[in-house]
């Protein structure tokens, strides 16, 4: 409860910041109308305005702050705008519809929950491949690692266009980039904790003859299981920005990433903003998801109180 | 001793090659150690003692020299179960229950559930911890993990057990309590032991022999057969019989430093 406090004054800060930095942001566009709708501005000379420093025009015209708040197509909307485009594309519109920030969210989601497993899946087994085999840790890591280092917007039209030539298109080229992006995190923190138990343990259980897979999935398996789960908290955040990038290159009409494009496309910055909430809202529940699973997994484990 | 011994080393060498070059942490060890005995080995830091266990445990080679456990070689003696092996830190799962923790083993050796279940409430009860087996590792003292951990040795009935400084980290009055306990268990139980100390009145006190080593290259200096009665109270300790071989021990530790 008392942190209640902190937090608040903090979000009230960020709140305040953000109008006070929507007004030089928006008021040339606020002057000009209000002169155009016959009100008295300085200076009067819209040549002379457009030479102006944001702040100077600001200062000389508290008259049209707010209206710097209300308008259709600002360059930075405030949070009451954004939060009533969320309200209006969400609960105002049935799930179904294009129109519903909802039905683009699932969209997104559908292929970053897809991308996740495959994703999760790929990299727990390369990692079990590459802590029992020399070969595959000298082989397979360095490509793991130079697959990060290639800048996701270059190869993900590239996976799109490939992919769409023979035909396979929707959900699965999403998918796959959000699996590019999610492997490497979980093949890192599963190796790592696959990896985890101390030459002591192995040595106890190599007393009781036991074979490898008996060692994996009494010891490395649990070991690793703390380290699972933080790789998982990064790589479903990395999923969701995966899918977002995989909607962007085709220019597709559905899902979080078609909103900010569309959005950038007629100026709709309230649009995109709204839909860079939802994306944070999304990844923030997806993350908290996982928190909640890897706390219950490990207190069942006995690792947490 | 006329039995075959249980464990026989014969001119063991071991030479671990390092970067800075070889370290010759076994030089020359001959020992052999009867069934039912109860064997300490002690002697200054570095002198191989946890070396020659491993040896022993088949969890490190030889380099020279020959060692048989029950008249097999090491390796086959592990694969045969022939010993439980205790490591200096307890080294329980913490995602397992002490009694999940002594099913571990078990597990492993293909016992039956029934069986499994038995043996962990029969060794509980050995090492003192009955009514504690639900409980994580990170709910018992030092002094509890170190028995649970004992008591996980013991679950699959071994003939040996190879004991690397238990009660090393604990304090004198757990240690001693724990040192009756083990010489109970071991009377009761007839097991061979091999025990790792850094305590003279520990090694005195619980062994029918006690092996003395010096580092550089490590090797034996002595072996001194205990002339204390089997039945042993704490104060025992106090007689000048104990004094006695607890000075020739001394005398065996000054020897071998003599040279520095
Ligand atoms: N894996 C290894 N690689 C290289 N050298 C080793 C290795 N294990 C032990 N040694 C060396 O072998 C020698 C004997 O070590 P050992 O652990 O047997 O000593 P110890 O008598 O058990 O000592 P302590 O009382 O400190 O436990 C030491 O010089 C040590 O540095
Ligand atoms: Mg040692």
């Amino acid at each position: 409860m008392r942190t209640i406090l902190p937090v608040a004054v903090v979000v009230a800060a960020i709140v305040a910041f953000w109008y006070l930095a929507a007004i030089p942001m928006n008021i040339h566009f606020a002057v000009t109308s209000a002169q155009r709708a016959g009100a008295e501005v300085t200076p009067e000379s819209g040549a002379e305005r457009r030479n102006m420093g944001a702040i100077a025009l600001a200062a000389r015209n508290p008259a049209q702050w707010t209206d710097s708040w209300t308008q259709a197509k600002p360059r930075l909307p405030v949070p009451h705008q954004v939060v009533a485009e969320l309200w209006r594309t969400t609960a105002l519109q049935h799930p179904a519809s294009k129109q519903s920030l909802v039905y683009h969210g699932w969209v997104t989601l559908s292929a970053t929950v897809v991308g996740f497993a495959i994703g999760t899946g790929l990299g727990i087994l390369l990692a079990i491949g590459i802590v029992h085999s020399r070969a595959m840790d000298m082989s397979v890591m360095p490509w793991a690692i130079a697959s990060q280092t290639i800048p996701i917007l270059a190869i993900a039209p590239m996976i799109i266009v490939v992919l769409n030539s023979i035909g396979v298109q929707g959900l699965i080229p999403k998918a796959i980039i959000s699996a590019y992006l999610s492997f490497f995190p979980v093949v890192v923190g599963m190796v790592k904790g696959l990896r985890s138990p101390d030459a002591m343990q192995f040595d106890l259980l190599k007393t009781y003859n036991a074979s490898r897979s008996e060692t994996f999935w009494k010891l490395r398996l649990p070991a690793s299981a703390p380290y699972l789960f933080a790789s998982l908290k990064v790589g479903i955040a990395a999923s969701l920005v995966g899918a977002i990038v995989g909607e962007l290159p085709t220019g597709a009409s559905r899902g979080l990433g078609a909103r900010l494009l569309t959005g950038s496309y007629y100026g709709q910055t309230v649009q995109i903003w709204s839909a860079l909430f939802a994306t944070a809202i999304l990844a923030a529940a997806l993350v908290a998801i996982v928190a909640g699973i890897e706390r219950a997994t490990l207190k069942r484990m006995g690792l947490a109180t | 001793m006329t039995q075959v011994p249980v464990i026989e080393s014969k001119n063991l060498d071991l030479t671990f090659e390092t970067a800075d070059g070889p370290v010759a942490a076994l030089k020359d060890v001959s020992l052999q150690i009867g069934a039912g005995e109860f064997v300490s080995f002690i002697g200054p830091s570095g002198c191989g003692k946890t070396t020659f266990l491993r040896c022993v445990a088949a969890l490190e080679e030889p380099t020279g020299g020959s060692l048989t456990v029950n008249g097999m070689s090491p390796e086959e003696a592990r694969k045969a179960r022939a010993y439980g092996y205790v490591f200096q830190a307890a080294g329980l799962y913490p995602w397992r229950t002490i009694a999940k923790n002594i099913r571990l083993p078990l597990e492993i050796m293909g016992f039956s559930r029934a069986e499994q279940e038995e043996r962990v409430n029969r060794v509980l009860e050995l090492v003192d911890l009955a009514g504690f087996g639900g409980k994580y590792p990170w709910q018992l003292s030092g002094g509890m993990q170190q028995r649970a951990s004992i008591a996980r040795a013991l679950s699959f009935d071994a003939d040996i057990l190879l004991m690397d400084e238990p009660f090393g980290a604990l304090d004198e009055i757990v240690r001693d309590h724990l040192n009756e306990e083990l010489l109970k268990l071991w009377a009761r139980t007839g097991k061979t032991i091999g025990f790792v100390t850094h305590s003279i009145p520990e090694a005195v006190y619980l062994s029918t022999k006690i092996v003395v080593m010096s580092p550089r290259p490590g090797r034996i200096t002595d072996v001194i057969e205990s002339t204390l009665p089997q039945e042993r109270p704490l104060d025992i300790r106090d007689t000048p019989e104990f004094l006695e071989i607890a000075h020739r021990v001394r005398d065996g530790l000054r020897a071998g430093h003599a040279y520095d």
